[in-house]
């Protein structure tokens, strides 16, 4: 076992150990921050596959969490509302069931992210960052100006949805049915990089050249890391509008689409566990500095820029020493 | 919608545009010359706003708001650049992402703690209040139509900067090859500070204009940073040239959009329908004229296709 391996059981110990020894000694506020920082881990997790696989420097992944988001909040509003969702062609209703929620959420994502990604991707570098933060802006504004869904206010749930067989307004319930979804997914991702396409994807952020002259679309490869990344990200925004009952237009700010590509840089970027190691980070700092004093944003600031200036393997890398795979 | 109700919106968007284009003749500079993306513009555009509310707050003076605008942006533009931005050349653009991002969050917060939550106001100056008559008899507000006039007078002038002077000599040579222009005796990391310090001092003149027309307050920068980027993308990166017409479409298209889609849905739809409906499409307006661009000319359309 390397050390990374080792950091990365332990990492996920924690982060399950934290809410069980909450529990016992009933303190649920514990638990809703660990279910916050593994929802948080779940979109880092989905924006890694685009930059750390792919190189691909999203400043839009807001917008796949705020998709996933808004699908939980339309579909749930319209459940508790007793509206169709659709009445042409067919007679549809809402729903407060979570796979079919996760379902409409990943799927809405995904195909946002295959118009979005097909559009970003004719450019590259530099080009590429300002495109998607347009788009992500493009789809806030929208939410905020379309008034069916709440506008600029946003939309409350008034209850959890729920999953067959288990209460999800226990929040150890809850936090067990995201920490599930996180670790299917980090298992989703380590297969990915190993595959061949994760192995081409690799190749095409490393020389794009030679993935070309192999007879391999660099486009494709890319486009389809940035579907499958934003996909991931749109199931974490379902669950983090599920854990707060409330979405609004917050979601699709630049703001998160910033702190999700943070949260991939303080742990390490292109690990395996680097977004949860940095999603459980940022939630302790928002925790623990928000306690000091009301500007908290300039420690995390602070932070931030000396990671990126003089510790740039982030938390993983400082802890664990250089990946052990030649990237 | 009358003639003289549209070519109003149309100075509207005028003025947006010229304002776009001094935050985004900043970026394109400082990507042409330095190859780097930098976030933290719009906290420079703040930076001169509130600087001015403060000065024009203290001596009442418009004009020596504008002054300490155009100091406090640039003095804190080159402070910023010594300090932090020179060691990002060399770095993957993620890198300078994330301090830029990083930069964003000390600014908005320093700037929180030091001015509180609350809004300030900046007053537009006595002599450009009021309205003013055009020919064709539209009274137009005479403010705006000012920004218009120093919008167009600055590109001017940059323009004059770059194809006339010796520092704008150095500039282009920057831009195409770096190493040579330090190897003949330039010095290189001042004439980096120096067009850092310009293209901050240009956004915070912007700052300061669009201060005394909307509300100065925290995280005012970012919408119109993001604004000044889908710019750069329709012109294409470092191009001036491209930044000017960029800046023109994305400020028509934005203002008139919101005016003329919703009476062009109204068309065919029930009156409160189209209000939304426009409105919605029209806060994408700009967005999808972005994409059209991208399609038909990925590099912007004056970029260089590298």
């Amino acid at each position: 076992m390397t050390r990374e391996t080792i950091f990365n059981l332990l990492l996920l110990g924690a982060l399950l150990a934290v809410p069980l020894y909450a529990r016992a000694v009933d303190e649920p506020y514990l638990v809703t921050l660990a279910t916050r920082a593994a929802i948080l881990a779940l979109a880092g997790v989905g924006l890694n596959v685009a930059l750390g696989q792919g190189g691909l420097v999203s400043l839009g992944h807001a917008t796949f969490f705020g998709l996933g988001g808004y699908s939980m909040g339309v579909l749930a509003s319209h459940a508790q509302g007793y509206t169709p969702l659709l009445t042409w062609p067919i007679e549809l209703p809402g729903t407060t069931s979570m796979p079919i929620v996760w379902l409409v959420a990943v799927t809405v994502s995904g195909l946002a992210a295959w118009l979005i990604g097909a559009l970003s991707l004719r450019t590259t570098g530099v080009y590429f960052i300002m495109i998607t933060l347009a788009f992500g802006q493009m789809f806030y504004y929208f939410a905020i100006s379309w008034p069916a869904y709440g506008g600029e206010d946003g939309l409350s749930i008034y209850v959890r949805n729920g999953f067959p067989g288990l209460n999800t307004l226990d929040p150890i319930q809850f936090f067990g049915i995201a920490f599930a979804l996180l670790l299917l997914t980090l298992a989703f991702a380590a297969l990915l990089a190993r595959s061949p396409f994760g192995l081409a994807l690799n190749a095409a952020r490393q020389s794009r050249a030679r993935v070309q002259t192999v007879g391999l679309s660099p486009y494709r490869l890319q486009l389809t890391a940035f579907v499958v990344s934003g996909m991931i990200t749109g199931l974490a925004g379902a669950l983090f509008a599920d854990l707060n009952r409330f979405v609004s237009p917050t979601m699709f700010s630049w703001q998160t689409s910033g702190e999700i590509l943070v949260f991939v840089i303080l742990g390490g970027v292109a690990r395996l566990c680097g977004p949860v190691a940095g999603a459980v980070l940022f939630v302790a700092l928002e925790h623990l500095l928000g306690g000091i004093g009301d500007y908290w944003h300039i420690g995390l600031g602070v932070i931030l820029l000396m990671v990126v200036l003089f510790a740039r393997g982030g938390l993983i890398g400082l802890l664990a020493g250089r990946a052990s795979v030649h990237d | 919608m009358t003639p003289l109700l549209l070519i109003e919106q149309c100075l509207n968007g005028l003025q947006f545009g010229v304002m776009l284009f001094l935050m985004a003749a900043g970026l394109t500079l400082v990507f042409g010359v330095m190859g780097l993306i930098n976030l933290a513009h719009g906290s420079l555009f703040m930076t001169g706003a509130f600087a001015a509310a403060f000065v024009a707050r203290t001596t009442g003076s418009f004009t020596l708001a504008l002054v300490a605008a155009l100091a406090a942006a640039a003095a804190a533009g080159a402070l910023v650049e010594v300090a932090i931005i020179r060691r990002l050349y060399d770095r993957p653009h993620l890198d300078q992402v994330l301090a830029t991002f990083a930069l964003i969050l000390i600014f908005s917060e320093g700037t929180r703690w030091l001015f509180g939550s609350f809004p300030l106001y900046l007053d537009i100056p006595e002599a450009l209040s009021g309205t003013v008559m055009l020919p064709g008899g539209i009274a137009y507000s005479l403010y705006r139509l000012t920004l218009i006039g120093v919008g167009l007078l600055v590109a001017a002038g940059l323009y004059v900067l770059i194809s006339r002077t010796r520092l704008g000599i150095q500039v282009r040579a920057g831009e195409s090859d770096r190493e040579m222009i330090a190897a003949l005796g330039v010095d290189i990391s001042r004439l980096y500070t120096i067009v850092f310090a310009l293209g901050a001092a240009l956004a915070g003149l912007a700052g300061a204009l669009i201060g005394a027309i909307q509300s100065v307050q925290v995280g005012m920068g970012e919408p119109v940073l993001i604004l000044a980027f889908v710019v750069i993308v329709i012109g294409g990166i470092g191009s001036i040239k491209g930044a000017f017409i960029g800046s023109l479409l994305v400020g028509l298209t934005d203002t008139l959009g919101g005016v003329l889609l919703p009476e062009l849905f109204a068309l065919f739809m029930p009156r409160a329908d189209a209000a939304s409906a426009g409105a919605a499409l029209a806060s994408m307006s700009i967005y999808l004229l972005m994409a059209v661009v991208l399609v038909v000319r990925p590099a912007g359309l004056f970029g260089v296709r590298t």
